[in-house]
């Protein structure tokens, strides 16, 4: 175990040199530059003047150079400094990642115990009419991109109904302003996800213990709660898990759509202004998440399902 | 102003697409008819769940088709006496209704949602398809050999994955990149793949009949290298095939950000399916790795690639439509989903329904494709 947990952090940071190495190719194009150098100097400045700020701030070095830099800066928990926000990389971040953490807790919070209602009703009596409502309940919620659903949940909880304000704050998170943003992330991943937990719970249903259990003459409810949920739940348990990817992107379009200032909102303003030092940080997180999720939910997995062993 | 009521506007609409419930029609007639003849999708007409995703996979289809014949308005003319107005408003020059209300400078909606549909369903079929032959060709050797080969391609598919789509479309699919050859490159090489594959797949079946293998692959080669000069280079030489920049563009970074998962599915699959008896045959009598790849291992992964391939493309319009939604790589004024939703989300206050087609016309699409491969699922699970 120890061993493959292990292989599975060498994996990771070779994806995070990999890919800085390619963000740090990109943002380093000729016009990702200039329109650094536009950005940083209010948009008025001629061609000649582009190329000796490039030069004189250091962005026209040798590319080892460069990347060594800031690799050296990175290994000695020195991120950079974010031109965008005029301020050190590690100011920027923690607290950006801080109003995600919230939204995100707030998202799972809502979205992993209904969504897992919803699979388990629908899938302890397959072919039923509550089955086939909560099914294409599910359907529809995964068809639906936040950026239309968080738009339609505008017009109607905010324009028309007014129960809710459309546009969210950081610094003063209430009830009405803090709802739509949350509501329309976990009502996109929650279909997937109770999708999935219908799938293992109707296959469990129809396994031979679960007979056993009905013809000893237990109550359904008690089958259901007591033979059937658990191991209905260990497949959930890794879809909930790989959720945390998609939360990331989630996030951005839906920080964006109603203007709330975290991470996914600063990442869309260092890609936006070739924020070089921010976005190779925002990509860092980015693989760490992704990739210490799915060596959590093999890891758990495997402790869940004893049957399961890890292979390194 | 003058305004029609709610029985003419929806009466209006439902007979502005009158081709399109025709194309439907025929279609559905067509297909009931020859159902024991069309495989999965004779079956697909079982299930009520398959035939409403089919049907409005159909409508869209049918509506991107007649465009033309379904508009009312040239969908890029501006009203600039009629902006931002509600439905059923009735414009007064042609005295025509703008049945779905007008943007924020006076297009109508209506007939922007209608020629919307050529995008998507231009540009997200397309480039599903050119990214499953990239997945196929890439994850086939990948899940039937395994080794090095597997283990460098598995890393560069995760290492796509673990990105942040939107991070990846800012650094791709900019004004500023287009300027590089950095969109050609990464074309050029996607665009090989469905060459390759082509000739991958006769030289395995023909290997033995070079009577037969010739012709063909001079065929393909002279075919493929018109279609690729054309759509890569723009250097078309009889001037037939072009792309856009913008869409060569987009189309690349779609391509690349949705093959990896392609990769993987197919790896997956194949890795599954090479432990069966009739790859076991296959080996004995003989038969060449491609081969046995190519004709023993991808016809019977067919199904779950089927039902993968409808969910993917309503996973590529998502993504059409979240670089429209972040202004990314269109021209401004482009009639697709996406961008239309980024102009008229700022106006929701004044306007509420100024959204709605656009949203609506979204999210039905993907809801079909949806449906169409939970009915394709389910009915090839029957057999």
């Amino acid at each position: 175990m120890l061993r493959f947990i292990l292989q599975r952090t060498f994996i990771m940071v070779l994806t995070m040199l990999a890919l800085s190495l390619v963000v740090f190719t990109l943002v380093n194009l000729e016009p990702n530059l200039r329109k650094l150098a536009l950005e940083q100097n209010n948009n008025r400045m001629s061609q000649e003047a582009v190329d000796s700020w490039l030069d004189k701030n250091g962005y026209r070095r040798p590319f080892v150079v460069q990347y060594g830099e800031w690799l050296g800066g990175v290994l000695t928990g020195d991120l950079g400094y974010s031109t965008r926000f005029r301020m050190p990389v590690n100011e920027v971040l923690p607290k950006r990642l801080g109003y995600t953490g919230i939204l995100a807790f707030w998202v799972l919070v809502t979205m992993v115990p209904s969504a897992l209602l919803i699979g388990i009703l629908s899938g302890m009596r397959e072919g039923t009419a509550l089955d086939r409502i909560l099914s294409i309940f599910s359907v529809a919620t995964t068809a639906t991109p936040e950026y239309v659903s968080g738009i339609l949940f505008t017009v109607i909880f905010a324009s028309m109904l007014g129960w809710f304000k459309g546009v969210s704050n950081v610094n003063n998170i209430t009830f009405e302003n803090f709802t739509l943003p949350v509501m329309t992330m976990s009502i996109y991943g929650m279909g997937y996800i109770a999708r999935m937990t219908r799938a293992s719970m109707s296959e469990v249903m129809t396994s031979q213990y679960v007979r056993t259990a009905h013809l000893k003459g237990l109550p359904f409810r008690s089958v259901v709660l007591k033979h059937a949920l658990r191991n209905a739940l260990i497949a959930p348990f890794t879809v909930i898990l790989l959720q945390f990817p998609w939360l990331l992107t989630g996030v951005v379009i839906v920080e964006k759509i109603f203007n709330y200032k975290g991470f996914g909102w600063a990442l869309v303003e260092a890609a936006e202004n070739n924020d070089i030092h921010l976005l190779l940080a925002c990509s860092l997180v980015s693989v760490v998440v992704v990739i210490g999720t799915q060596l959590i939910s093999d890891v758990g997995y495997a402790y869940l399902n004893p049957r399961i062993r890890v292979e390194s | 102003m003058e305004t029609i009521n709610f029985w003419e506007l929806w009466g209006g609409v439902a007979y502005r697409f009158w081709p399109v419930w025709v194309g439907m029609a025929i279609t559905y007639l067509l297909m009931r008819a020859n159902r024991k003849h069309i495989g999965v999708f004779g079956h697909l007409l079982d299930s009520p769940v398959g035939v409403t995703g089919l049907m409005i996979v159909l409508f869209w289809l049918f509506t991107a088709v007649f465009a033309d014949v379904v508009a009312t308005f040239d969908p890029l003319e501006q009203f600039y006496r009629h902006r931002r107005k509600p439905p059923g408003m009735v414009e007064l020059e042609s005295m025509i209704p703008m049945y779905f209300g007008s943007d924020n400078l006076g297009r109508d909606l209506f007939s922007r949602m209608v020629y919307g549909s050529r995008f998507v369903l231009l540009i997200a079929p397309s480039a599903t398809l050119v990214a499953f032959i990239v997945g196929i060709t890439l994850g086939l050797p990948a899940g039937y050999k395994g080794g090095r080969t597997d283990s460098i391609l598995s890393f560069i598919a995760n290492m796509i994955l673990s990105f942040p789509v939107i991070v990846l479309f800012y650094l791709l699919v900019t004004p500023g990149i287009r300027e590089t050859a950095l969109p050609n490159v990464m074309a050029s090489v996607f665009f090989m793949f469905p060459i390759v594959f082509a000739l991958t797949v006769l030289r395995s079946r023909f290997s033995e009949r070079p009577g037969l293998l010739f012709p063909w692959s001079v065929i393909i080669l002279i075919l493929g290298g018109w279609l690729y000069s054309g759509v890569v280079f723009n250097s078309d030489p009889l001037g037939l095939i072009s792309m856009d920049p913008n869409e060569l563009n987009i189309f690349a970074a779609v391509v690349f950000a949705s093959s990896p998962g392609v990769f993987r599915i197919v790896r997956g699959l194949t890795m599954d399916i090479k432990t069966r008896d009739y790859v076991a045959a296959a080996q004995t009598r003989g038969e060449t790795p491609w081969y046995i790849m190519l004709w023993e291992i991808l016809p019977n992964a067919r199904g779950p690639l089927i039902v993968d391939a409808c969910l993917r493309i309503g996973y590529t319009t998502i993504l059409l439509g979240t670089l429209g939604f972040f202004g990314l790589g269109l021209a401004p004024e482009s009639p697709d989903w996406g961008s239309m939703i980024n102009q008229t989300r700022g106006f929701i206050r004044l306007v509420p329904t100024i959204v709605l087609p656009q949203t609506i016309a979204l999210a039905s699409f993907v809801l079909g494709l949806n449906l169409l491969a939970d009915g394709l699922r389910e009915e090839s699970l029957k057999d």
